[in-house]
C-alpha cells in the first residue's frame, strides 16, 4: 500500500483549539480532555497538538521535532544539519509507552540556530532559510521527517487517538499560551506518523478539518513558489498558502481569509466601492489559492490563532469565550470539557475569520 | 483523358411520392445542385456539385429530401481509400493544391474523449447550482508577483488591464471577409449580452461595430489588414496571428472575389484584390521582434489593453510559449490542430500540428516551472466542442476557451466544410448578398446566446459535482481528471492519472 505522499487520502477530522489573550500559559491537558467527546470524529489514524509558547529557554532558537525511521537516517540528518545549522541542544523527545501508540519511530528535538556565514552567502533571511532546508530534507533524505520546525512553539503528533497521542507525549507537562489539536479520520491506513496533524511550517501550524476541491489547484499554485507538497494534503497545502500569503507576501490575516475563503463576486458588489476594489484585487491577483470544498482551519502563529470556514460553511465549527481565553472546536461538546462555564458561544459565518491574539506586549 | 471522371461524394435522394415540385430546394442552393424539369415536370439534381450542407434537406416543406453517401466507390483497400484516390485524381487533373475548409476531420485521437472528470462521494459534498452561489467569472491578463501598499496601508489596485469574462468562453477569430457582415453581428451583439468576447480576425472592424467595442478582441496578423489607430482602441483587447491551429505556418489568402463593397474597405485594399497575408509577420522574425509589436500595440493603445499572441499548437509550443510569457503579453492563446478554417491547403491542415490538448498540458506545466504562469493568461482553442471540453480544458489549467466552430454551429453552419467557395447556403461564410440575409443577425445572437448559456449551465453542474463552486479552483485542477486508454507517456504529458489509480 502506497504511504501519504505518494497518494492523496482524503480524511475527516476534529478540531479544537485554546487561547488565552493575556498570554498566560496552559498545561495541555484541557486541551487534550478536549478531543474526548469528538472521539468518534477520528479512527485512530492520526491525532496531534500544536503548542506555543511551550521553549520559553530557547525562544530565539528553531525547535526542529524529527521523526527518524532509523539511526542511519537520524545520522545523516544530523550530519546535514551540523552543516548548516549551529546545533544548541539535541534531546530525545520525552514520550510515556503505552499499549494505545506502536510502531514509535525515534523521536528527537534540536533547537538550532542557522550558520549565519552561510546566510549572508545566501543573501535570504533566516525564516527562509529554515523553509528551504526543512523542505529538502523531507524531500530528499529517507526516513528523516521534520515535522515542526518553528521558535518557541512546536507540534507533536502520531498515529493513534488524539487523546492518547497527547498522554504519550506528556503534554500536560508542558505549558502554552495557545494550543490546537486534531483528530484524524483518513479513508485508509496509511499507518504512518508523518501523515497525521498539525501540519507546520516555521511558526505556522495548521489543524484542518474537511476536504478541499481545489486541492491540485492549489498545490501546483504553491509548488510554483518552491513549496513542495510531498504528503498530498490538504493541511500541507493550506499551510504553504497561509507562510506564502502571511510572510513571502505580507498580507494581513483578514487579507489572507477573503483570498482563500474569498466573498462571492455578489457579495463583494455590495461593498463599499473602496472595500469591493480591496477585495476584487485580492480575488484576482490570487485567484489560484481560493479554497474550495469544505474545510475548517485553525491556523497557529507566534502570538495568535485565526480560525477559518470555507465559504459556504460546510464543516461544523464553534467558538467559545470565558474571561481572556477563547475556544475553538468542531463541536460545542469539546468546548465545555475546556470551560464548563464558556460564554457567547457562537457559529462563525463561512469565510468569517475569527482572529484571536495575545495582547500587544505580553509575549516578549 | 484530360479529365478523370470522378464520381460524387453524395446521392441526392427524392421522394418523388413527396415532392411537390415548390422548387424551394431549387432556389435554396447556392450550388445549383436542383433544377425544375418542365418537360417530365419534375426536380432533377445535379449531385456532383453537392457538397451535403443540408440547407434544402431543412427546407423541404415536405421532407422529400435526403442526401446520402454515394455508394458507387472504387475497390475497397485500406491503403488506398477513396478518398486518397480521388484526391490523386483531382490533382491529376489540375496541377494545384488541394482546398479544405473547417478542422481537421480525420480519424486522430481526440483526448477530451479520453479523459473524465471527478465527482464528490461521501468524503466532500457535491454542491448543487441551482441552491448555491456558483462562480464562472475570469479575468485574464497578467497579474503581479507581489502586492504593495500606499502610505496607509492600503493594497494598490491599480492592475495590468484585465478581460472580464463573465464565462470562461470566447468567440475565436473570424475575419469579417471570410464570414457574413450578418454573422459578424451575430457573434457581436451575442457577446456583449453574454457578457464575454468575440473576435474580429485579420479583416479589420466594420464600422457598424465599433459601438460592440467594449466586447471586441481585434487581432492583428500578417497582412495587416484594416489596421488603423482608431482600430486597435476599438476594442477591449489586441490580438497579435502568429499562427493559426488549421494552418500553422502558412498565411491566408482571401480571393479577390470576397473582397467587395464593406469588405474592401474595411480591410483597406481595393476591391477585387486579392488578400494575401504571408506566412511570417515581415516584422517579427524572432521573439525579440514579437517584443517590439506587442510594446508598439501598447504604446498605440496607451497600455490600457491587453496584448493577445495567438500561435498554433505546434511541437515545441512549451518553450514557444514561455518565450511569448516573456515578451510582454498578456495572454497566450494556443490554437489547436482541429481548430477550423475558411480555408486551408488539406495537407496543411490535416498535417501539421499538435493536439490542443497536450500542448495546453505542456505549455501549462512548462510554464509553472518557469515560475511565470502568473505573467499570462492561456486561451486554447482548436476544437472545443461541449461544456465537458471547457471544464477539461480549465482543468488542465487553461484560464479560458475559444470557440469558433461550434459557435458558427449555433449559426446554422452543417460542417459541409467548403466554406472557400463562397457559396454558404447557411449565409455564414459568404458575402453574397442573397445568401448573407438568409441569416437574421437578431436570431443568430439569439441561438449563439442560447448555446453559451446553456453550456454555463452544463460547467456549473460539472462544478457542483466535483464540490467545487468557483472557476478559479478548478483552474489547472488536474486532479479532477483521469485518463482511460492512454500510455503511460500521454498520461505523463497530459500531468493525469488513469482511471482507477
Amino acid at each position: 500500500m502506497k504511504k501519504e505522499g505518494q497518494i492523496r487520502i482524503p480524511s475527516g477530522c476534529a478540531i479544537s483549539a485554546m487561547i488565552s489573550k493575556e498570554g498566560t500559559r496552559m498545561s495541555g491537558e484541557k486541551i487534550i480532555e478536549s478531543m474526548i467527546p469528538m472521539h468518534d470524529r477520528s479512527n485512530g489514524l492520526g491525532g496531534g497538538f500544536a503548542a506555543y509558547g511551550i521553549y520559553p529557554k530557547f525562544k530565539d532558537l528553531y525547535a526542529f521535532h524529527i521523526f527518524f525511521d532509523d539511526k542511519v537516517a537520524k545520522e545523516e540528518c544530523e550530519k546535514f544539519l551540523k552543516d548548516r545549522f549551529e546545533v544548541v541542544l539535541s534531546e530525545v523527545i520525552p514520550i510515556h509507552k503505552i499499549p494505545e501508540i506502536t510502531d514509535v519511530p525515534l523521536i528527537y528535538r534540536y533547537f538550532v540556530a542557522p550558520l549565519q556565514s552561510v546566510l549572508a552567502r545566501l543573501q535570504i533571511d533566516e525564516n527562509e532559510y529554515v523553509a528551504r532546508n526543512v523542505m529538502t530534507i523531507n524531500t530528499h533524505l529517507d526516513g528523516t521527517y521534520v515535522f515542526s520546525c518553528g521558535k518557541n512553539m512546536g507540534t507533536f503528533k502520531a498515529v493513534g487517538f488524539p487523546e492518547d497521542v497527547g498522554r504519550f507525549y506528556k503534554l500536560d507537562e508542558y505549558e502554552g499560551y495557545a494550543w490546537t489539536a486534531h483528530g484524524r479520520y483518513p479513508t485508509n491506513t496509511p499507518g504512518w506518523w508523518g501523515g497525521a496533524h498539525p501540519f507546520a511550517l516555521l511558526d505556522y501550524s495548521v489543524v484542518h478539518n474537511g476536504e478541499i476541491s481545489s486541492y491540485d489547484a492549489n498545490s501546483r499554485v504553491v509548488e510554483m513558489y518552491g513549496y513542495k507538497c510531498n504528503l498530498q494534503t490538504d493541511t500541507e497545502v493550506i499551510t504553504y498558502i497561509a507562510d506564502y500569503l502571511l510572510r513571502k507576501q505580507g498580507v494581513t490575516l483578514e487579507e489572507m481569509a477573503s483570498i482563500v475563503s474569498a466573498p462571492f463576486w455578489s457579495t463583494i458588489e455590495k461593498k463599499s466601492p473602496k472595500e469591493a476594489e480591496q477585495l476584487s484585487y485580492l480575488r484576482k491577483v490570487y485567484s489560484g489559492m481560493l479554497i474550495t470544498g469544505p474545510f475548517s482551519i485553525i491556523l497557529g502563529f507566534t502570538g495568535g490563532i485565526m480560525a477559518l470556514n470555507d465559504r459556504l460553511k460546510l464543516r461544523s465549527m464553534v467558538v467559545g469565550e470565558k474571561d481572556d481565553k477563547v475556544y475553538i472546536a468542531s463541536e460545542e461538546a469539546a468546548i465545555r470539557v475546556m470551560e464548563p462555564e464558556a460564554q457567547n458561544i457562537w457559529s462563525p459565518r463561512g469565510g468569517e475569520p475569527v482572529i484571536v491574539k495575545v495582547k500587544e506586549g505580553v509575549l516578549t | 483523358m484530360n479529365n478523370m471522371y470522378i464520381s460524387p461524394d453524395y446521392e441526392v435522394i427524392r421522394n418523388m411520392s413527396r415532392c411537390i415540385t415548390c422548387r424551394v430546394c431549387e432556389r435554396q442552393c447556392a450550388n445549383e445542385v436542383h433544377s425544375f424539369d418542365p418537360d417530365g415536370n419534375v426536380m432533377i439534381s445535379d449531385e456532383s456539385k453537392c457538397v451535403n450542407c443540408k440547407r434544402c434537406v431543412s427546407l423541404c416543406p415536405t421532407h422529400a429530401l435526403k442526401i446520402v453517401k454515394n455508394e458507387d466507390t472504387l475497390r475497397e483497400n485500406a491503403n488506398w481509400q477513396d478518398a486518397t484516390i480521388k484526391e490523386i485524381y483531382k490533382q491529376a487533373n489540375s496541377g494545384g493544391v488541394l482546398l479544405s475548409s473547417m478542422g481537421n476531420p480525420k480519424p486522430l485521437p481526440v483526448y477530451w474523449d479520453k479523459i473524465l472528470i471527478n465527482a464528490s462521494q461521501v468524503t466532500n459534498p457535491p454542491i448543487d447550482p441551482l441552491r448555491e452561489p456558483m462562480e464562472t467569472r475570469v479575468f485574464l491578463g497578467k497579474k503581479p508577483d507581489h502586492i504593495e501598499r500606499d502610505e496607509n496601508g492600503k493594497i494598490k489596485t491599480d492592475l495590468a488591464p484585465q478581460l472580464e469574462l463573465s464565462v470562461p468562453i470566447m468567440f475565436s477569430a473570424m475575419s469579417y471577409g471570410s464570414i457574413s457582415y450578418n454573422a459578424h453581428k451575430s457573434l457581436a451583439t451575442a457577446a456583449k449580452e453574454l457578457g464575454i468576447y468575440y473576435n474580429t480576425g485579420e479583416g479589420g472592424l466594420h464600422e457598424d461595430f465599433y459601438v460592440y467595442g467594449e466586447n471586441t478582441i481585434v487581432q492583428v496578423a500578417s497582412g495587416r489588414f484594416g489596421v488603423h489607430e482608431d482600430y486597435l482602441n476599438a476594442g477591449a483587447a489586441i490580438e497579435i496571428k502568429m499562427g493559426q491551429g488549421a494552418k500553422p505556418g502558412i498565411g491566408g489568402h482571401l480571393p479577390g472575389a470576397k473582397i467587395v463593397g464593406d469588405v474592401s474597405k474595411t480591410r483597406m485594399i481595393p476591391e477585387g484584390s486579392d488578400a494575401i497575408s504571408p506566412a511570417p509577420h515581415h516584422d517579427i522574425y524572432s521573439i525579440e521582434d514579437l517584443r517590439q509589436l506587442v510594446f508598439s500595440l501598447k504604446e498605440a493603445s496607451q497600455y490600457k489593453k491587453p496584448v493577445i499572441v495567438k500561435v498554433a499548437a505546434v511541437h515545441n509550443i512549451a518553450a514557444i510559449a514561455s518565450g511569448i510569457a516573456r515578451s510582454g503579453a498578456d495572454i497566450i492563446a494556443i490554437d489547436g490542430f482541429r481548430g477550423g478554417t475558411g480555408a486551408a491547403p488539406t495537407r496543411i491542415r490535416d498535417n501539421v500540428g499538435i493536439p490542443i490538448e497536450l500542448a495546453l498540458a505542456s505549455v501549462d506545466q512548462r510554464l509553472r516551472e518557469e515560475g511565470i504562469r502568473n505573467n499570462v493568461s492561456l486561451v486554447v482553442g482548436g476544437s472545443i466542442r461541449s461544456a465537458a471540453d471547457v471544464v477539461k480544458a480549465i482543468a488542465l489549467g487553461a484560464d479560458a476557451c475559444y470557440i469558433a466552430t461550434a459557435a458558427v454551429l449555433a449559426l446554422g453552419c452543417h460542417l459541409c466544410r467548403t466554406c472557400q467557395t463562397g457559396k454558404c447556403n447557411w449565409g455564414i461564410a459568404t458575402q453574397r448578398p442573397e445568401l448573407v440575409k438568409r441569416l437574421n443577425p437578431e436570431i443568430g445572437s439569439q441561438r449563439l446566446v442560447n448555446l453559451i448559456t446553456a453550456w454555463k449551465h452544463e460547467i456549473k453542474e460539472l462544478m457542483g459535482g466535483m464540490g467545487i463552486n468557483s472557476i478559479e479552483a478548478l483552474r489547472g485542477n488536474r486532479l479532477m481528471l483521469r485518463g482511460v486508454g492512454l500510455t503511460g507517456k500521454e498520461l505523463e504529458i497530459l500531468g493525469i492519472s488513469h482511471a482507477g489509480e
